[in-house]
C-alpha cells in the first residue's frame, strides 16, 4: 500500500514539474520581452526611426538599417520565391521516384541543416568577390535567398501534397496538360500553405545576422540604398554593433532596435498563422 | 504545346538543380579555400595543436580550442534543452488536456521565431548578470550563459520532435500499462519513452547540430578567446564566432590569416553534415518501426 | 455479497448516450459473456470496471458500480489499486517491446517488487497458468515481439495473472487469433474460473456458449437480456435476442 502511495505522489509531483517546465520557457520569454521593453521603449521615438547612424548614442537612429532590412526582404523574396516554388513543384509533381529526385531529397534535407555562417562564406566567395557585387543589397539578398530556399521548397511541397488527388484527375480528364493542371488547379488550391511558408521563410531571413556579418555588411552606412548594388546596413547588424559597444547608452539603442525587429518578425509570424488558419477553413 | 510543356519542365528542373548547385558550391568553395590553408599548415598540426592564435605574432593553428568552445556551449545548451524539452513533451503528451496543448504549442514555437541576435542581447544583459549574482567568480563572457540561452532557443525543436516520437507510440501499449495499475509517470517512463527512444535520439542529434552551427548568441555572450577548456565560467570562442570575428574584421583577403576562416568553416561543415545525416538515417529507421 | 453489482448505470460520450440504465449482479467465480452487435456498448461496459474509460475526455457516467460492496467510482478510490484487482486482456495482443520476462514482471515491478527470487517464481507460475511456460521457458529473455500472435495473447494473460487480480476483463481476446490458439484461450478461461471472476466480450456465439455460465445481451446501449447461458441460447425471452443469436441481424 505504501508503495502505491509513493507512486501516486511521484506522479503528482511530475505533473507539477511538467507544468512548471512548460511554463518556464514561456516565463523566460515574458521576462525577456518585458526587459527589452523596459530598456528600449524610452528610446523608441520618431527621431530614433528617422535618424542616421552616429557615434553619439543619443543622436543615432535606425533609418538606414531599417530601409536596408526592407530592401533585403523584398529582394530576397523576389529571388527566392520563384525558384523555391518552381523547385517544390518540380519535386512534387514531376521528379517522382527517380534516382535524381532521391538525390535532391537528401540534398535539401542537408541544406536545411547547414549553419548560416557557412552560407555567409559561400556568399562572400561567390557573390561579393567572384561576381564582384561587393557587400551590396544584391549580394546579401542572393545569399539569404539560398539560405531560405530549403524552407520554401519544403513548404511548397507540403502545401501541394495536401491538394486532393481528385482535383488533378478532374483536370486531366478535361484534357488539361500537366502544367495547365498545376497552374490552374494545384497552385491556387495550395496557395494558403505556400504563402504561409513564404512568410515564415522571410521572417527567418529578416532576423539573420551572421551571414550578413560574414559578407562584410557594416553598421555605419550613412545613406539608404538606392539600387540593389548599393552598400547598406540592416537592423540585426546594427543591433549587433550596438550590443558590442561598451557604453550603456548604446544598449538602450540596441533594445529599441530589437523592439522594431521583433515587431517585424512577430508580425510576419502572426500573419503566417492567421493565413494558415484562414486557408485551412477553406479547404474541402 | 508539347514543346511548351517540355520547356516548363526544364525550367522547373533547373530551379530544383539550384539546390544541388548550392551544396556543390559550398563543398567546392570550402575545399578550394581550405586547400590554400592546408598547403601552409599541415593537417596534423591543425588537428592536434592546442592553441589557436592565427592573429598573434606567435601563430598557432590548432582547431581544438575552437572545437572545445563549440562543444562546451553546445553541451550546456543540450543540458538545458534535453531534460526540459523531454519533460515538456511528456507532460503535453501524457498529462495535459488537448485544449491546453493547442494553446501552449504555438506559444512555445514563438521561442524559435526570435532572431538569435536578440537572444544574444538577452544572454549578455539579463542572464549573465543574474548568474553572476549566483556565481561571483564567473566572467562577463562565458559559455554558461550563452549555452543556457541557446538551450532555450532550441527547446521547441527538442520538445516538438520528441513529442512526435511519443505520439507515434501505439495507444495499445499505454492501455496495457494502465490496465496493470501503472500511474501516468510509470507508463511514460517504463513504456512510452523507451518505445520512443530512437525518435528522441533524433531530436537530440538535430538539436546538437543546430547548437553547433549557432552563431550570434555565442558571438555576443561567450567571448572571443579561443581556449582549450571545459570550464563554462570563462570566456571561450566557438568556430562560428571565429568566422564572424575574422570576416567582419580587417584581416586582408588572401592571407594565411584570412584562409583560417575556411579551415574553420570546413570543420564546422563536416561536423554538422555528419550530425544531420546520422539524424536523418535514424529518423528513417524510426519511421519504419511503426509502419 | 455478490462480487460485482451494477446499479442504474448510464454512460455518455459527449451527447452520445451509449449505455442506458444498466443494472446487473455478477457472482464470484463465474464467467459472464457479453454479446451484442457492433457498437452496442460492450467494450464501454467492460471498461467501466477498471475505469479505462476515464481516459476519454468527454466520457460521463451516472449510477454506481460496486465491487465486493465498494463503489469503485468513489472519490477516495485509487484507480491504480482498482486496476491491480481488476485485470484486463485486450482484443489485440499488446505486449510491451521488452523481453518475455519483463512483460510478465511489469505489474509487480510497478509495485516495487525487486527480489529476483520472487519475480522468477511469479514468472513461472503465471506462464504455467497461461499455458505458455513449456513453449518459452528456455528463452525468457527473448523479445516478446518475436512470439506468434496466439503466444503473445497468452503472454498478455500471464502478465495480468502475475498481479493476482480477482476479476478478469477480456475484450474479444481471441478475435485476432487462429482456431488452435482460440481453443487454447478457451481452455484457459475454463481453468481460470476456479480463481477468478471473468467477464468476456465475444462476437462468437459458440464461444459464449462454451465458456460462460451467464450471458448478457446488449443492443443499442440497453441490456436486453441477462440469464444463464444455456437458457438464453435455447429459450430467449426476447425476440431481439432470438434474432441476434440465430444470426438474423447484427
Ligand atoms: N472514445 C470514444 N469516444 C466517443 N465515442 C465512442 C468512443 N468509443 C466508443 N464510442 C461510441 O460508443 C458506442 C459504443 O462503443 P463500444 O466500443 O463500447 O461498442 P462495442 O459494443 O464494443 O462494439 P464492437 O463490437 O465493434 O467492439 C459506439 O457508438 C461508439 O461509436
Ligand atoms: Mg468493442
Amino acid at each position: 500500500m505504501s508503495n502505491m502511495t509513493r507512486n501516486r505522489l511521484l506522479d503528482g509531483a511530475f505533473r507539477a514539474v511538467g507544468l512548471l517546465a512548460t511554463m518556464l520557457g514561456l516565463l523566460l520569454l515574458a521576462v525577456f520581452l518585458l526587459d527589452i521593453l523596459r530598456t528600449g521603449l524610452g528610446r523608441l521615438n520618431w527621431q530614433f526611426l528617422s535618424a542616421l547612424p552616429s557615434r553619439f548614442p543619443e543622436r543615432a537612429g535606425i533609418y538606414t538599417a531599417l530601409l536596408g532590412t526592407v530592401w533585403i526582404m523584398v529582394l530576397t523574396a523576389l529571388i527566392a520565391v520563384p525558384v523555391g516554388l518552381a523547385a517544390g513543384v518540380y519535386l512534387e509533381e514531376y521528379g517522382r521516384k527517380s534516382r535524381w529526385s532521391a538525390l535532391l531529397e537528401i540534398n535539401i534535407t542537408n541544406l536545411a541543416g547547414v549553419p548560416s555562417v557557412i552560407y555567409g562564406l559561400l556568399g562572400l566567395n561567390i557573390f561579393v568577390r567572384f561576381l564582384r557585387m561587393g557587400s551590396s543589397v544584391l549580394a546579401a539578398s542572393c545569399t539569404l535567398a539560398l539560405l531560405i530556399l530549403p524552407i520554401l521548397i519544403v513548404a511548397t511541397r507540403e502545401a501541394i501534397r495536401a491538394v486532393p488527388k481528385t482535383l488533378r484527375e478532374a483536370s486531366f480528364a478535361l484534357g488539361a496538360t500537366r502544367w495547365q493542371t498545376i497552374w490552374y488547379q494545384v497552385l491556387p488550391a495550395s496557395m494558403g500553405g505556400i504563402l504561409t511558408g513564404i512568410i515564415l521563410a522571410l521572417s527567418r531571413a529578416v532576423g539573420e545576422t551572421a551571414p550578413l556579418l560574414v559578407l562584410g555588411v557594416l553598421a555605419y552606412v550613412p545613406f539608404a540604398p538606392k539600387s540593389p548594388l548599393d552598400e547598406f546596413s540592416a537592423l540585426p547588424v546594427q543591433i549587433f554593433n550596438w550590443i558590442s559597444r561598451p557604453q550603456q547608452a548604446f544598449s538602450f539603442n540596441a533594445a529599441a532596435a530589437i523592439i522594431v525587429l521583433l515587431l517585424i518578425t512577430f508580425g510576419l509570424n502572426g500573419l503566417a498563422i492567421f493565413l494558415r488558419n484562414r486557408w485551412r477553413r477553406h479547404l474541402p | 504545346m508539347k514543346q511548351r510543356e517540355r520547356l516548363i519542365e526544364a525550367l522547373l528542373a533547373l530551379s530544383a538543380g539550384i539546390s544541388v548547385l548550392t551544396t556543390g558550391g559550398i563543398i567546392v568553395m570550402l575545399a578550394v579555400e581550405a586547400a590554400h590553408f592546408f598547403r601552409q599548415v599541415p593537417l596534423g598540426t591543425f588537428l592536434t595543436d592546442t592553441q589557436w592564435t592565427p592573429l598573434f605574432a606567435d601563430k598557432h593553428f590548432g582547431i581544438l580550442p575552437l572545437v572545445a568552445g563549440t562543444l562546451l556551449t553546445t553541451g550546456v545548451a543540450i543540458a538545458v534543452a534535453l531534460p526540459l524539452g523531454l519533460i515538456i513533451a511528456i507532460y503535453l503528451n501524457e498529462y495535459a488536456t488537448v485544449g491546453f496543448r493547442n494553446v501552449i504549442k504555438p506559444l512555445l514555437e514563438v521561442l524559435a521565431a526570435v532572431p538569435t541576435v536578440v537572444y544574444g542581447f538577452f544572454a549578455l544583459t539579463v542572464v549573465t548578470p543574474f548568474l553572476q549574482r549566483l556565481i561571483p567568480s564567473m566572467a562577463g563572457f562565458n559559455a554558461l550563459s550563452a549555452g543556457s540561452v541557446m538551450g532555450i532557443m532550441i527547446l521547441p525543436l527538442v520538445s516538438s520532435l520528441s513529442e512526435d516520437a511519443l505520439t507515434a507510440v501505439p495507444r495499445a501499449l499505454r492501455e496495457a500499462s494502465y490496465a496493470l495499475g501503472a500511474t501516468r509517470l510509470q507508463t511514460a517512463m517504463r513504456v512510452v519513452v523507451p518505445a520512443a527512444s530512437s525518435g528522441i535520439t533524433v531530436s537530440v542529434i538535430l538539436a546538437i547540430s543546430r547548437a553547433v552551427g549557432e552563431t550570434m548568441i555565442v558571438a555576443i555572450a561567450a567571448g572571443q578567446e579561443p581556449r582549450l577548456t571545459a570550464n563554462p565560467l570563462v570566456p571561450v570562442e566557438t568556430i562560428t564566432t571565429y568566422i564572424v570575428q575574422v570576416s567582419s574584421g580587417d584581416v586582408a583577403y588572401g592571407t594565411l590569416e584570412y584562409d583560417t576562416i575556411f579551415a574553420a568553416g570546413i570543420t564546422l561543415f563536416i561536423l554538422t553534415l555528419v550530425l544531420n545525416n546520422v539524424g536523418y538515417w535514424f529518423r528513417q529507421k524510426f519511421r519504419e518501426q511503426y509502419e | 455479497m455478490p462480487e460485482l453489482e451494477v446499479k442504474h448505470v448510464n454512460v455518455y460520450y459527449g451527447t452520445n448516450h451509449v449505455l442506458q440504465d444498466i443494472s446487473m449482479t455478477i457472482e464470484a467465480h463465474t464467467v459472464t459473456a457479453l454479446i451484442g452487435p457492433s457498437g452496442c456498448g460492450k467494450s464501454t461496459f467492460l471498461r467501466l470496471f477498471n475505469r479505462m474509460n476515464d481516459f476519454i475526455s468527454d466520457f460521463r457516467y451516472e449510477g454506481s458500480i460496486l465491487i465486493q460492496g465498494q463503489d469503485i467510482y468513489a472519490p477516495q478510490q485509487a484507480v491504480e489499486e482498482l486496476r491491480k484487482r481488476v485485470g484486463m486482456v485486450f482484443q489485440r495482443p499488446n505486449p510491451f517491446p521488452k523481453s518475455i520476462y519483463d512483460n510478465v514482471t511489469y505489474g509487480l515491478v510497478l509495485q516495487g517488487v525487486r527480489s529476483k527470487a520472487v519475480l522468477d517464481e511469479v514468472v513461472e507460475k503465471s506462464l504455467r497458468q497461461a499455458a505458455l511456460w513449456e513453449e518459452v521457458k528456455n528463452d525468457l529473455r527473448k523479445s516478446a515481439l518475436a512470439l506468434s500472435g496466439g503466444q503473445q495473447q497468452r503472454l498478455c494473460i500471464a502478465r495480468v495473472l502475475a498481479v493476482e487480480p480477482h476479476i478478469l476483463l477480456m475484450d474479444e481476446p481471441a478475435s485476432a487469433l487462429d482456431p488452435i490458439s482460440t481453443a487454447k484461450i478457451e481452455e484457459l478461461i475454463y481453468d481460470l474460473k476456479q480463481q477468478y471472476t471473468i467477464l468476456i466480450v465475444t462476437h462468437n456465439m459458440q464461444q459464449a456458449g462454451r465458456v460462460s455460465d451467464k450471458t448478457a445481451f446488449f443492443n443499442y446501449g440497453h441490456l436486453i437480456e441477462y440469464d444463464d447461458t444455456g437458457r438464453l441460447f435455447t429459450q430467449p425471452s426476447h425476440e431481439q435476442t432470438q434474432n441476434y443469436i440465430t444470426g438474423r441481424f447484427g
